[in-house]
Formats: C-alpha cells, structure tokens, sequence
C-alpha cells in the first residue's frame, strides 16, 4: 500500500466530504437544512483551497479562500435564511421523484462522471487525482437537484451548489481560475441570488406560492 | 471609366431617395423635383449601358468595403450592360410617371415612397454589376426588401399586407437557393468571386446542382410555374408605377442573375439542362395565359400576362442552354438573342401597360374590367399610348412583340439538327405552344382593351374620368416610343446584343443581309422581316382605305340605334363583359382552374351571379406544404412544456449527451 502524502490525504477527504454534501442536498427536503448543508459545503471548499494554497504558495489562492468563506459560508447563507422567514417556506414539497431513486440516478451519474473525469486526471497534476471526477460529480448531482424540486428555492440552493462543483474543478485541475474570472464568478452568483430573491417576491406576489408548477401557465398555448 | 460613372448614378438615386426624407410630406418637391432627377438618371444609366455595350469591353473593379477578405468586387461586361440599359431606358419612362402618379393621403408619405423607390432602383442596378457572391446577395435582398416595402405601400388593407408577405416569403425561399447555389459554386476554393466560380471546376454532379438551386432561386424570383403564386397577389396590390417596375425591371434581374450563373460562371453548360427550363417555360406560358384570359381584375390579368412573358423568356433560356450544351453555338446564339430581345421588349410593353392600367385607376377608382369601358373617350392620351402597348404585346407586327417571338420560332426550327434522338422530334413540338401562346395573348390583350377602352362606360360615375397630366403623358410616350424603337430597329438591336451573344456563347448570329431595314438573321434560310417595309404598307392600306371610304360614302353617313331584338331596354351593362370574354376559354381549359361558382335559380327575385376562379395549384401543392410545415412547428412546439424541471432536463440531457461524445471521442 502507497503511502500517500499527508496534504493529498487531506484534499482527498475533502472531497469526499464535498460529494458526501452533495448526496445530502439531493435528499434533503427541509429547506433551512439545505441552506446550512450549502454553507457546511462552502467551508469544506475554503478549507480546501486554503490546503492547496499552502501546498503550493500561491497567493491568489489564499485570497480566494477568503472570499469564499465570506461569500459562501457566510453571506449568501445569511441572505437564503433571511429570504425563509421572510417567504415563510420551510418545506419543499414532495420532489418529482422521489429520494431514494434521486438518489439511485445520482450513482449512476457519480459513475458516469468518474468514467468522465480519467481522461483529464491522466493530465492533471499528480495532487489532485480523483479530485476532478468529484467535481464533475458535484456539478451533475446539483444539477440533477435543480429537475427534481418543485421550489423555487431549492432550485437556487441546487444552482449555487453547482457553481460550487465548477469552482472545486477549476481549483484542482489547474490550481485556481485566474483571479479575474474568480472574482467575476463571484459577483455572478452574488447578484443572481440577490436577482432571484427580487424574482421570489414577484412570483409569491402573483401566484401567492412559490410552487413553480404556477409558471406552467405561461406557456404559449395548447 | 464606364463603371465608376455607373456606380455613380446607382449612388445618385440613393442620394435621390435620401433627399426625399428632406420634405417628406411635399408631393410638390418628390413629385416634381426628384422623380423627374431620378428618370434623368436612369436615362443617363441606359446610355453608359449603350455605350459600354457597343465597346463590348470589359470593366472590373474592387471597392474596399465590404467583409473582411472578401472587398466588394464590381464588373461591367456585355450581359450587365443589356440589362443596365433595360434598367435604365423603362426606369426613365416609370420616373416620369410615378413624378404625376404619388398623391398625399394615400398610404407611405411620399418621401418615403420615394427612398423606398429610388433604393429599389439602385438596388437592381447594383445586382446587375455585382461580381462576387456576397455583394449580389447583399443586392439581392435590398431589391427585396425596398420593393416589399413598395408593395405595401397601403399597408393599412389586411389583403396588401397578405400578399407583401406572400411576396417576402417566397423572395426568401429563393434567396435561400440562390444562397446554396454560390455556396455549390464556389466548388471548395471558399473564395466568394464570381472570378473564382468561373475558375473553378465542378463535377457535372455538383454543376447540375448548382444549376438546378439557380433555376429555383431565380425562378421564384421570375415568376416561373409553380413558383409565379406571389405574382398575382404583389402586382395588384403595388401602387402601378412600382407593378411596372417590378414586372417590368424586376424579372428581369432574376432572368439576368439565371443567365449569369448559367452560361457564364458554370462555364460550358450540359445540354439536358436546357431542357428544365425548356419545359417549366412553354408550360409556364400555357399556364399564365390561361389564366390571364380568365381574370376579372386589370391588374390581375397583367400578372399572370408577365407570367406568360417569363415563361417565353425562360423557353429561351431553356433553348439556348440545349443548343450550346450541343455545340450549336450560332443557333444558341440566336435563341439567346430571342431571350434577351423578349426581355427588353417586355420591360417596355409592359412598363407602359401597368402605368397605363395605373392611370385608369386614378381616374376611375376602379381596377374591376366589369365596371369599366368606353374610356376611349374620355382619357385619349392614355387610350392610344397603351394601345400601342397592347398591340405589341399580343405580337403584331411591326411593334416589338413580334421580333423577339419571331427570333424564338426561328430558333425552333433547328431543333431537329440536334444529335439527341427523340428530344430533337419532341423541341419542335414546343414551337406549336410558343405559338398557341401567342395567339391566346393576343385574345388576351382584345379583352383587356376591348373592355376597358371600348364600347360605353358601364357605370355612370365614368363619365368623370379624366385624363392624365403631363409628366404621365411623358412618362407614357417615352415607353410607347421605347416599343415602336425596338420594333422598327432589329438589325441594330441585333448588331448591339451580339456583344453578349459573343461574350456568352462564343458566336453571333451572321447578319446575312446588309440592309440596314431587312433583318435575315438565319444563315441560309430565306426568312426575313422588314418592319419598316411593313410599316409603310400598312399605313399606305390604311390611308387609302379611308380615303376610297371617305370619298365613296361621305354623302351617305346615317346615324341610327343598333338592332335590339325588339327587347328595346339596352344598357350598357348589357355589353360583353370580361367574365364573359373569358368564357370559352374557362370552358375549354375547364381542369385547369378551381372554380366555384355560384348561380341564380329561376326564380330568384334578386338574382346574384357570382364566381371566384383559383389556381389548382394551391390544392395541389401549397396547401399541403403549407400544412406540413405546421405540423412540423407544432410537433416542436411539445418540446415547450412551461415546467422549468423540464427545460432543465433538456440542458441536462444536452449537457450528457455532449460529454458523452466527448469521452467517446
């Protein structure tokens, strides 16, 4: 047996963690859970930025570290929670499918992404080996949240948690996306959730639910 | 030199349409300031023609705007020039018209209608000296659009706006052939000059095809059968002096652009290719005479008549494309120049009919053949200007009709020399529809007339028309005169167009005879036609005639009523009219038309006699393609379901599907 080193063990847990998280998301129907899993998921990413930031001394690393705690552990679950009691929607309704077979389309899919991920860890550097297939893994399984809930809220929980998949990809492939493109992510995700809550109250106001099935009616025709 | 002055005058009428929007609303500045600048233009365009078609040279230049890689490349040879010439010299007679026709308070202000019409002009010019794929195209779709815009001009009546959009859609269902067609010919050099198309070598395959997406897209733009449907819809609906140009210049464009990518840039065309224009053409002429003869609305009538014309126009084509494909170049020579003296000849005759028919309009308000006539009287000018139109339309001689469709017969005739077995027998068979199209064309142009000039007014309020004012006189005569030039002049018409035969086909027609009024055009045949000779032999019969009248009955002229079959309540309602006209003809050619028709029982109080005539081919053929197309649209439509899980499904499903690849890859 390898030994491997110990900060690769602990970006491995990480991980790990993120895909557990993720799992947990996909079957997790109390909304303000869903809010604190989205924040416990954005602190496992920051500390493992931070990890590979000390690994390999880069300094923008540290500074997105940061900014994730802030955004992502911090503001943004601020900003959901406050959104709950003010929306008064604490459930979601029963999901589409239902848990456990979200959850056995969710395996297949973790499958699907490792399939898909040897190619690019072939290529990449030797410190993030399984890292990209869970990434790819995080960004589907979030995705497929996004079809299976009816609330709206979920399904902005589901697209930050994508976003959160895509961030971890680009981290370890290839140690972080230039500072730019990180920071303009961040504004993005910033201002959709803020778009999307001004979006909540307009759709709460009009069809008095927040039940997407409402939207339906805005079909052309039959 | 010749080119930069031509580029020059299409700015011209640009700038002419620009100024327009200076005083929008005055009727005074457009009417009589810019449209008759706008005619000095085009007369100044037909003569750079002229000239450039005499010299016979080439011109070739590239302007650097345009895509990148790709400047603007710009040519003026023999072919552009008959056709600028044609541009010009009926845009000068339209101009002048259109000057007296736009009143205020009809539909697009007039300065506006004045862009609109001066950027078509440019536009069709700009066509005709194009020299690589993408500034025709660009050209192509301007024409397409100003003259949409053209059409609706009284956009507020929901039956015009129908048809402009007949008109757009099936301008675009060409336009997207003639986008394949370049796409085929540039033969995979991805260089866009009608240079490099000449340059390139296609397989017969690909060439075919090319020739074919060109026959559609040029088609559609003509006016060939099955195609022509925007036809009879558009004309009526354009205020006339924009039907004359469109009829009479437009399809031209289109008979321009087929010539181009037929016989110029595919090089050395098959000769089997001929024979689906050969065929589309003579039924096309059937067809649109047919119909002609049956129509109740003067417009109408004169729309499926241009219908009838292409279809001369492209029987030329067809024959020429089989005799060259054949290598008999001088008689392709002569059936080319049969094309392109019908092509001219129709720009003017039936410029002048539209305007003629604009003028009627105008003073009676009435487009309707059953509630016109005897207009003789009252409107003089216009009566004897589009009499002459008329007569060269139904291809009497000596007017110009009947050289271009005498040229045609001619190039029949060596049909049998051609080394195809069966189709050599079957070509000459064609040559008798030529000539039955003829002959209905000219039953056809009795009707038109008869019921509109001739006879009594069938309506009271027709005594009030009046005639047209001076700059539609002028505009009128030019084209009256236009008609009797090419009539009486054929020689020198011939000698002019044999620069594009030259250029073309690599031949010209020997001109057997020396004299400058005997035109004997086919080479040891001994067939010759001397319209002036003609002419003078008419009109000596003619005055002498009325002199031997004038003498022997002058004493005895008695006035009295006509016979009424001691009925003795005659009205002029009574007269034949245009359904009736037209009755053998529906009788005959029953399965041809869709006609429902609604009689009177005996009994009937208030009897109402009422019948609307369609064309089958909206049964046969749009209607189902009409339906398939909404079958499609809504099969694509369940994919729009209103649940965002759904639309997110598909990303989903789109995003797998593509990773997939991507790791099969």
């Amino acid at each position: 047996m390898t030994h491997l080193p110990l900060y690769q063990q602990l970006l491995d847990t990480c991980a790990a963690l993120l895909l557990l998280l993720s799992f947990a998301m996909l079957s997790q129907r109390r909304v303000v859970t869903l809010v604190n899993l989205y924040a416990v998921q954005g602190a496992v990413l920051a500390a493992a930025t931070l990890l590979l930031a000390w690994r390999t001394g880069e300094g923008h690393l540290y500074l997105s570290a940061a900014l994730t705690l802030a955004l992502k552990v911090a503001f943004l679950p601020w900003l959901l929670h406050r959104l709950i009691r003010r929306l008064e929607v604490y459930w979601d309704t029963e999901p589409l499918l239902n848990v456990s077979g979200t959850m056995l389309v969710g395996l297949v899919i973790v499958v699907f992404a490792f399939a898909l991920a040897q190619p690019i860890t072939l290529l990449a550097s030797t410190a993030t080996r399984s890292a990209v297939g869970i990434a790819v893994s995080v960004v589907l399984l979030a995705f497929l949240m996004m079809i299976t809930r009816r609330k709206a809220m979920s399904q902005v929980i589901g697209f930050l948690s994508m976003e959160n998949g895509v961030f971890f990809g680009a981290m370890s492939a290839s140690y972080g996306m230039p500072m730019v493109v990180e920071l303009g992510v961040a504004l993005d995700v910033l201002v959709a959730v803020l778009v999307l809550g001004v979006f909540f109250f307009q759709i709460r106001e009009r069809f008095e639910s927040l039940d997407l099935h409402h939207l339906e009616a805005l079909k052309e025709h039959e | 030199m010749l080119l930069v002055g031509c580029i020059a005058l299409l700015l011209g009428w640009a700038g002419i349409g620009l100024a327009g929007l200076l005083r929008p609303r005055s009727v005074f500045f457009t009417g009589r300031i810019l449209f008759p600048l706008g005619a000095l233009l085009g007369l100044a365009l037909a003569a750079l023609g002229a000239v450039s078609l005499v010299g016979g040279g080439i011109e070739r230049l590239v302007l650097p705007i345009g895509l990148p890689g790709l400047p603007m490349h710009l040519r003026l040879d023999p072919l552009s020039s008959v056709f600028l010439v044609l541009l010009g010299a009926s845009s000068g007679g339209i101009s002048l018209f259109a000057g007296g026709y736009f009143r205020a308070g009809e539909g697009t202000a007039p300065g506006l209608l004045c862009l609109q019409y001066h950027l078509f002009l440019a536009s069709m010019g700009w066509v005709l000296i194009a020299d690589d794929a993408y500034s025709f195209l660009v050209a192509w779709e301007l024409m397409a659009l100003s003259s949409y815009f053209l059409v609706v001009t009284q956009h507020r009546i929901p039956e015009i706006r129908r048809a402009g959009f007949l008109y757009l859609l099936m301008a675009h269902v060409g336009a997207i052939c003639l986008l394949l067609c370049f796409g085929v010919l540039q033969g995979g050099s991805w260089l866009f000059t009608f240079h490099a198309m000449r340059a390139a070598h296609l397989s017969p395959g690909w060439a075919s095809a090319a020739f074919l997406l060109a026959l559609v897209g040029f088609g559609a733009k003509a006016g060939l059968v099955p195609l022509h449907v925007w036809l009879p819809e558009a004309h009526p609906a354009a205020p006339s002096p924009v039907s004359a140009l469109m009829s009479g210049v437009m399809l031209k464009t289109a008979v321009y652009g087929m010539l181009r990518v037929g016989l110029d840039l595919l090089g050395r065309p098959l000769w089997w290719w001929g024979l689906v224009p050969l065929i589309l053409g003579l039924f096309t002429i059937f067809y649109g005479v047919l119909f002609a003869a049956v129509q109740t609305d003067m417009k109408r009538l004169l729309a499926y008549s241009s219908v009838e014309n292409i279809g001369i126009v492209f029987t030329g084509i067809g024959l020429t494309i089989v005799f060259a494909g054949s290598g008999m170049r001088v008689v392709a020579a002569l059936a080319l120049l049969a094309t392109l003296y019908h092509c001219l000849n129709h720009a003017f005759m039936k410029s002048l009919l539209f305007l003629g028919t604009g003028s009627v309009l105008h003073a009676t308000g009435e487009r309707n053949l059953g509630r016109l006539g005897g207009l003789i009287h009252r409107m003089p000018w216009v009566a004897w200007l589009t009499l002459i139109g008329t007569l060269a339309i139904a291809g009497l001689p000596p007017l110009n009709g009947f050289v271009s469709e005498w040229l045609l017969l001619q190039s029949f005739l060596f049909a049998d020399h051609l080394p195809h077995a069966f189709v050599n027998l079957l070509i000459p068979m064609g040559m008798a529809l030529v000539a039955l199209g003829a002959a209905l064309a000219g039953y056809v142009m009795v009707k038109f007339y008869g019921v509109i000039f001739l006879g009594q007014p069938r309506e009271a309020s027709l005594v009030h028309a009046h005639d047209c004012g001076w700059l539609e006189r002028i505009g009128l005569a030019w084209l009256a005169l236009g008609c009797l030039a090419l009539g009486l002049a054929p020689v020198q018409v011939i000698g002019a167009l044999s620069a594009v035969t030259a250029q073309l086909i690599g031949a010209v027609v020997p001109q057997a005879s020396a004299h400058w009024w005997l035109l004997a055009p086919v080479p040891g045949r001994p067939v010759s036609y001397g319209p002036v000779v003609f002419l003078t032999a008419t009109l000596a019969v003619v005055l002498l005639t009325a002199l031997l009248v004038r003498l022997t009955y002058r004493q005895r002229v008695r006035r009295a009523p006509a016979w009424d079959c001691g009925f003795g309540a005659l009205t002029p309602r009574m007269q034949d009219t245009a359904e009736g006209f037209g009755q053998p003809i529906r009788h005959l050619f029953q399965s041809f038309f869709d006609i429902e028709r609604e009689l009177p029982a005996p009994a009937d109080r208030a009897p109402r006699y009422r019948i609307a005539i369609r064309e089958r081919i909206w049964k046969l053929l749009y209607e189902p393609l009409s339906g398939a197309v909404e079958r499609l649209a809504n099969t694509a439509a369940r994919l729009q379901q209103g649940r965002i899980s759904v639309y997110l499904l598909y990303s989903f499903a789109t995003l797998l599907v593509l990773l997939t690849v991507a790791l099969l890859s």
